[in-house]
């Protein structure tokens, strides 16, 4: 693996020996975002002991996520899945009372072949409350491809008009008579800030705050988002019809995306993602040229961010990163510090949809080219022991990398920042740029503190 | 299949890892698929841990469950071999490769034709044992392994250490406490005049485990690793084993008793009488600390306790025993050992819950309403739920729970630490009531006590506000006992004037 300057992106691909989360860790953000939902986990043992565990906390709350927890009986099919299943679901309807059930598949159910997707229409029609199956095994997928999974099963469910005449009807009745003038001006104006186009729905997980933050953004080039997928409750998911445009958010929801393309037939704008001030800009313009919209004062939008994110940038300018790779954020992220000034010494990925991401990608190419970097080396599948032995030989100033190594990299005198916490902070748009490196910075900044006491190899050994 | 989101004791191979984790040299390859190797993040997370954890994954894909492993887990262990020189590669079955029956003693075969260090099939059953049995079975596994390979190259050491010596069994990686436990075992067998022959698993290297006949005896000081190590070297070289935890006053003693008569037993001529006297009374504080005027206060004072066998038992006997306060249950979720805890703590308290359920523990908390709590994690957070505060006595645990500080839980030092958690947590509940009688912070909105089950009752305004006069420590009790009264006589709205009539009906 050299460093050398290559003309384009180089791709690697190593033995998939790395550390990730297990992508049933989506329950935990999924079932706080869609609040009327219930995760059932049909699995054993181990996924539990890594949800109760990585979820730390939240266990606690009540969460609207269980485990099934498979027993020697379900796997030597001495037991009925079926009615098992029945069993357990009538429990949660009647303790919960959710608007939809999710199972989540596992490793378990795909070996012993459980045909999930064959019993829940059944189990759906019998209890009268929807079952949406996604497989989200560490068989196939990686952490964030959970939220995939899920949203391509929820695609399916969206409905496929829009209850137009119920909206009018509503409308027609006493409530619209009462504050007939005020109500009527309302609409007019709120219409009028936005142009014509066909229907834009998003695709992608975000919490609430940052929601609001990216439609208000398309609004005010007069862009209006029909709905979000996934939406606040399960009852609200978006219209999807045939033409609909559809974008996404974040860069690991390829399944989602070739759903929404192939069984609802709509268009897909291939947009980079909104993660930092360059990002968000590049896909705000991707969106409005797709309607024929000349974007207006996103120059100066841009600009102003990046001076309010200089005092951040002075810190990891010239530095260099190191990427291990297990949340399909790191395209998006290397790009952005790119623009910022870093080096970025290779990106490590669990899976590289080149198709979905292109727009990304050769945004990464072309950053690398503006800033005078080096292009870096994007591997996927990483080999963790290998990427290891290349972080000691190339010292990087910043490791974006899971909790399995972080500690032992900083006892090493390695500043290094746990990559899951990029999954949950808020770093989409505009604003939120400052959040991105608020986190990367945050090592630096700390070891700053401490530089002068001289304590940075706390190992005896400096064998790895 | 059974709804569960919480467990106390984890998956067999997490005991397996523990123990792989503990010996200095040996490295563990799971055969599991991507996400399974979450044990490197709570070891690097809750320990701390400097160094890369020994454990990788030999990844279960597609292709695997296509194909079969073939040569991939082969490979993986004779690369680790080569890359890290390991003593002791372990192959860890995960539950998925349970299901999948690929025979992975053969895979160890063939990787042990390469490999220069040795290679071993961790033996456990994903379906039938837990993290802790898995333990102990993985560490007699590997004393055994060793025992016999030294064995038969005639390397096994004869006859016992000159002086009386002692192996300590059982402190492992993750393990609650373990770390301080065991710099306070082997400063009271220094104070007791024995030498320590072997700690293992932690820090030891599998090289030394063929000098464990040396010892005199076996301490299993955790009731939940080590003893089937004991057992093995029981039957084949007549080791003498002491099982008694020496956790609180009276088992340390007991248990030093018990090392006195199993070292006598073998020649040595040792009277500890003095020593624990001693001890007893002016050096650890925890017997002069009962019989202060503060551990009066704490008499008949209601607690519960819950957590694994060992310190489950242990702090049962403490707290009745040695303390005056009554246990209304005290309960394990190791089930697979209930008969034992029943005989332990069967006298020490009114009834004894065996179950892995925490919902049916929550609910057993709240309804005895003790004034503290002594559990795990998860007690502690019902604890909160319920204004109890609660002692973590056990696994599972947080970060917090693997304090920097010096802070056993047996020995005599231990004694002292136990009796600190124990106090801390009643007077912190006594502050906080004193403080809502004297209407110290008495803003808060009542919350439903109840654990599992919705109110299926409403509170007027009034009657809420009746209710948040009566002082917190009974407030949850009226509020039940006038929730019952309304339900009984089909009253929906609770106001003032219910929550009086109830309090008369009970008589109160």
């Amino acid at each position: 693996m050299t460093v050398a300057e290559s003309q384009a992106l180089t791709f690697d691909c190593e033995t998939g020996n790395y550390h990730t989360f297990c992508p049933i860790s989506c329950v935990a953000w999924l079932y706080q975002k869609i609040e009327d939902s219930f995760f059932l986990v049909i699995g054993t043992k181990t996924c539990g002991y890594f949800l109760q565990n990585a979820m730390g906390v939240m266990i606690f709350a009540e969460p609207r996520y269980a485990m099934a927890e498979l027993e020697e009986g379900d796997i030597s099919a001495k037991l009925n899945d079926y009615e098992e299943l029945k069993r357990l679901c009538t429990q949660i309807k009647r303790d919960r009372n959710p608007s939809v059930i999710v199972w989540i598949g596992t490793c378990t159910t795909e070996i012993i072949k459980m045909d999930l997707e064959g019993l829940a229409p059944k189990l759906e029609a019998e209890l009268g409350i929807p079952i949406v199956v996604a497989r989200a095994n560490g068989l196939d997928y990686a952490f964030t491809q959970g939220e995939d999974t899920v949203l391509a099963a929820m695609a399916a469910r969206c409905p496929d008009k829009a209850p137009v005449a119920q909206t009018e009807k509503e409308e027609r009745g006493l409530s619209k008579l009462l504050n007939f003038g005020k109500k009527k001006e309302e609409i007019v104006q709120e219409e009028s800030e936005y142009v014509a186009h066909p229907p834009l729905v998003l695709f992608g997980s975000l919490p609430d705050p940052v929601v609001t933050q990216l439609t208000l953004e398309l609004k005010k080039q007069g862009i209006k988002v029909s709905g979000w997928l996934p939406a606040k409750r399960f009852t609200e998911l978006p219209v999807l019809e045939e033409g609909y445009y559809v974008c996404g958010v974040n860069p690991f929801l390829s399944r989602t995306a070739t759903t929404l393309m192939r069984r609802r037939k709509c268009k897909l704008i291939g947009a980079p993602f909104p993660i930092g001030p360059d990002g968000t800009r590049a896909w705000v313009e991707k969106i409005c040229s797709v309607f024929n919209i000349t974007p207006k004062g996103l120059d100066e939008r841009e600009a102003k961010i990046w001076e309010g994110l200089e005092d951040y940038v002075k810190l990891i300018r010239g530095k260099s990163v190191f990427f291990m790779g297990d949340n399909l954020l790191e395209i998006s992220l290397a790009r952005f510090l790119v623009r910022c000034g870093m080096t970025v010494q290779e990106i490590g990925i669990p899976y590289m949809d080149k198709r979905y991401q292109a727009a990304e990608l050769s945004m990464l190419e072309q950053a690398c080219k503006d800033m005078g970097l080096p292009l870096p080396s994007i591997v996927e599948k990483p080999d963790n022991y290998n990427q290891i032995q290349r972080i000691n030989e190339r010292k990087p100033d910043l490791v974006i990398t899971g909790m399995a190594h972080a500690n032992p990299l900083e006892a090493r005198g390695i500043n290094t920042k746990w990559s899951v916490e990029f999954t949950f902070a808020q770093i989409h748009g505009f604003s939120n740029a400052r959040d991105i490196l608020e986190l990367v910075t945050r090592p630096l900044r700390r070891n700053n503190n401490l530089k002068d006491l001289g304590w940075d190899k706390l190992v005896k050994e400096a064998h790895v | 299949m059974k709804l569960a989101y919480w467990m106390y004791a984890g998956p067999a191979h997490i005991g397996t890892l523990r123990i792989a984790s503990s010996f200095k040299n040996v490295h563990a390859i799971m055969h599991a698929p991507l996400g399974d190797d979450y044990f490197n993040v709570m070891r690097s997370m809750l320990e701390r841990e400097r160094n890369f954890t020994p454990v990788t994954a030999s990844v279960v894909d597609r292709h695997v469950l296509a194909r079969g492993s073939q040569e991939k887990v082969v490979d993986n262990i004779t690369r680790k071999d080569q890359e890290e020189h390991p003593d002791l590669i372990i192959l860890t079955p995960t539950c998925t490769s349970s299901i999948l029956q690929e025979d992975l003693q053969n895979f160890v075969e063939r990787a042990q034709l390469d490999a220069k260090g040795d290679v071993m099939l961790a033996d456990v059953n994903h379906y039938r044992v837990n993290e802790l049995q898995a333990a102990d079975r993985t560490l007699q596994q590997i004393v055994q392994f060793y025992i016999e390979k030294a064995r038969k190259k005639g390397e096994l050491p004869e006859g016992k250490t000159e002086k009386p010596s002692v192996n300590i069994i059982g402190i492992s990686t993750l393990g609650f406490h373990n770390q301080h436990d065991c710099t306070e075992l082997k400063r009271l067998m220094a104070d007791l005049g024995l030498e320590v022959n072997a700690v293992i698993p932690e820090g030891a290297s599998v090289h030394e485990l063929k000098n464990l006949p040396r010892a005199w005896f076996n301490l299993c000081p955790y009731r939940e690793l080590g003893l089937a190590t004991a057992k093995y070297l029981e039957e084949q070289f007549g080791t003498p084993c002491v099982d008694i935890t020496p956790m609180g006053v009276v088992e340390t003693a007991r248990c030093i008793r018990k090392i006195q008569q199993v070292i006598n037993a073998q020649g040595a001529d040792v009277d500890y009488e003095e020593f624990i006297n001693n001890q007893t009374l002016y050096v650890s504080q925890a017997a002069w600390f009962s019989r202060s005027i503060d551990c009066q206060n704490l008499t008949g004072k209601k607690a519960v306790v819950f957590g694994d066998s060992t310190h489950a038992a242990a702090m049962t006997k403490i707290l009745s025993r040695e303390m005056g306060i009554h246990v209304v249950w005290a309960g394990t979720y190791c089930k697979y050992d209930a008969d034992w805890f029943r005989e332990q703590v069967s006298e020490y308290c009114d009834e004894v819950i065996i179950t892995e359920d925490h919902g049916a523990i929550g609910d057993a908390i709240a309804r005895v309403e003790p004034s503290a709590i002594f559990g795990t994690q998860m007690e502690r957070h019902v604890g909160k739920r319920l204004d109890i505060p609660c002692g973590v006595i056990a696994a599972p645990i947080h970060i917090q729970n693997f304090p920097i500080g010096y802070k056993p839980f047996m020995g005599y030092e231990g004694t002292n630490q136990v009796a600190d958690l124990v106090y801390n947590s009643f007077t912190l509940g006594m502050e906080d009531h004193l403080l809502e009688i004297f209407g110290g912070h008495d803003t808060k909105e009542v919350i439903t006590k109840g654990i599992s089950a919705e109110s299926d009752l409403s509170w007027t305004k009034d009657g809420l506000a009746e209710l948040n006069k009566i002082p917190g420590f009974v407030r949850g009790k009226v509020k039940r006992n006038t929730e019952k009264f309304a339900r009984e006589r089909g009253i929906g709205n609770i106001n003032a004037e219910v929550l009086y009539a109830a309090k008369e009906a009970v008589g109160a």
